[in-house]
């Protein structure tokens, strides 16, 4: 969509507003046409919030999942696009929160890079270059395996959400993410150990 | 467009059974409350003692208290399933501030007159324990029936909904603690009633706030 006509604009709101009517009533079809042509607005609206492209996708299919989980709430009386726009904005706000708890817990710091004259502090420095290798550990997970710990562990999804996005059912996630991380640590130790 | 993005849609398109359409907000928070008003009403003329509340009722003071407490009630419920909808202002959460204003006006001018009859020992503790427990006891189930209706909308702001709606909730049980206390209130009482409705405010909160899904 090109912003910037306004009655192209609004056209296109309700044109929207009908498919997802039909979507309500059961319409794959306009609902699969609705999810591919909103895509590029919710797009736009994350990066205003986010002013930064990286991470972007993850946000607007986290924006797609909520819209799925809550289009029975959608009156077709109302705009859409004032809809969409404050589920976009409301999904990307909790994910900058979440990025930025995150960040809070991680720390530069350049001493690490020392060796200290305790072993035991030094342990704390190999571990940390070990863990360099967790990348290599988790290439070398089987396919489904890494998708489970890339989708719970990684993007921190919930178990349905990405029960959602792969299509596999909870308990198979479940066992996927249990037995990589248990291959992860066994690897790991090993890698320790030299 | 990515490879990860085809996938999530098409999986969406895949799930896409047909959905009920939320009625809207303000007829959900009208039914909810004349449920609750229709059950409230038996109670009232089962064990309250009328006769008592007619006297009490002269007093204007009380008549704009039980005005405070029933309209903060209704004006947050209807607040609550409105900002339980994705694209409502959040400006729907001032709505049941006028009538708090009133009720914690009306409630401290009261205790206020009180102590003035009574001095220090308008201090005591009047009959608390007994409305303590009544409005903890009366909003357990307005407050679970009310979030379960919440939280069909998968609120976004869960948090924010939670609280407002046990607002509306502390609101109406203390709108009915009047007619089954038929004392007046005194400083005691009154710090009493608060902590009764922050804890209900924040028990909602904690109980119904987490994200669905």
């Amino acid at each position: 969509m090109v912003p910037g006509d306004p009655s192209e604009d609004a056209t296109r709101g309700e044109e929207w507003s009908r498919w997802m009517a039909a979507a309500q009533d059961g319409d794959r079809a306009a609902y699969e046409r609705l999810l591919r042509d909103i895509v590029p607005f919710i797009r736009a609206v994350v990066f205003r919030q986010h002013r930064a492209a990286d991470g972007i996708d993850e946000v607007v299919q986290d924006v797609l999942l909520t819209v799925h989980k809550v289009r029975h709430t959608y009156d077709p009386a109302r705009p859409f696009k004032h809809w969409l726009a404050m589920i976009a904005r409301r999904r990307s706000i909790d994910v900058l929160r979440r990025r930025s708890r995150r960040h809070a817990h991680e720390i530069a710091d350049d001493a690490a890079y020392e060796t200290f004259a305790d072993p035991a502090a030094n342990r704390h420095l190999e571990m940390r270059a070990a863990a360099e290798g967790l990348g290599e550990a988790l290439a070398s997970l089987p396919a489904q395996q890494r998708e489970a710990v890339e989708l719970l562990k990684l993007r921190e999804m919930s178990l349905a959400q990405a029960s959602k996005v792969s299509g596999r059912s909870v308990a198979a996630l479940k066992v996927s993410v249990h037995r990589a991380i248990k291959s992860l640590r066994k690897q790991m130790v090993e890698s320790w150990r030299g | 467009m990515v490879e990860g993005m085809e996938q999530v849609i098409g999986r969406l398109v895949a799930d896409a059974a047909p959905v009920r359409r939320l009625r809207p907000p303000i007829l959900r928070a009208v039914l909810w409350l004349v449920a609750v008003a229709a059950i409230a009403a038996v109670a009232i003329l089962w064990f309250s003692n009328l006769e008592i509340f007619a006297r009490r009722a002269e007093d204007p003071r009380l008549a704009v208290e039980l005005a405070g407490t029933l309209l903060t009630g209704i004006a947050a419920v209807i607040a609550a399933f409105e900002l339980s909808l994705p694209d409502r202002s959040g400006r729907w959460s001032l709505l049941p501030l006028p009538p708090l204003a009133l009720w914690i006006a009306s409630s401290g001018y009261g205790c206020y007159r009180h102590w003035l009859r009574f001095g220090p020992e308008g201090w005591a503790i009047g009959e608390s324990a007994h409305c303590f427990v009544f409005i903890l006891g009366a909003s357990v189930p307005l407050a679970i029936s009310l979030v379960i209706l919440l939280r069909i909308a998968h609120p976004l702001s869960p948090l924010r909904v939670a609280a407002v709606g046990g607002l509306g909730v502390a609101g109406i049980a203390a709108f009915l603690l009047q007619f089954f206390h038929p004392f007046d209130v005194t400083l005691m009482d009154l710090g009493i009633h608060a902590a009764a409705v922050a804890i209900v405010v924040a028990v909602t909160a904690a109980a119904g706030g987490r994200r669905t899904a």
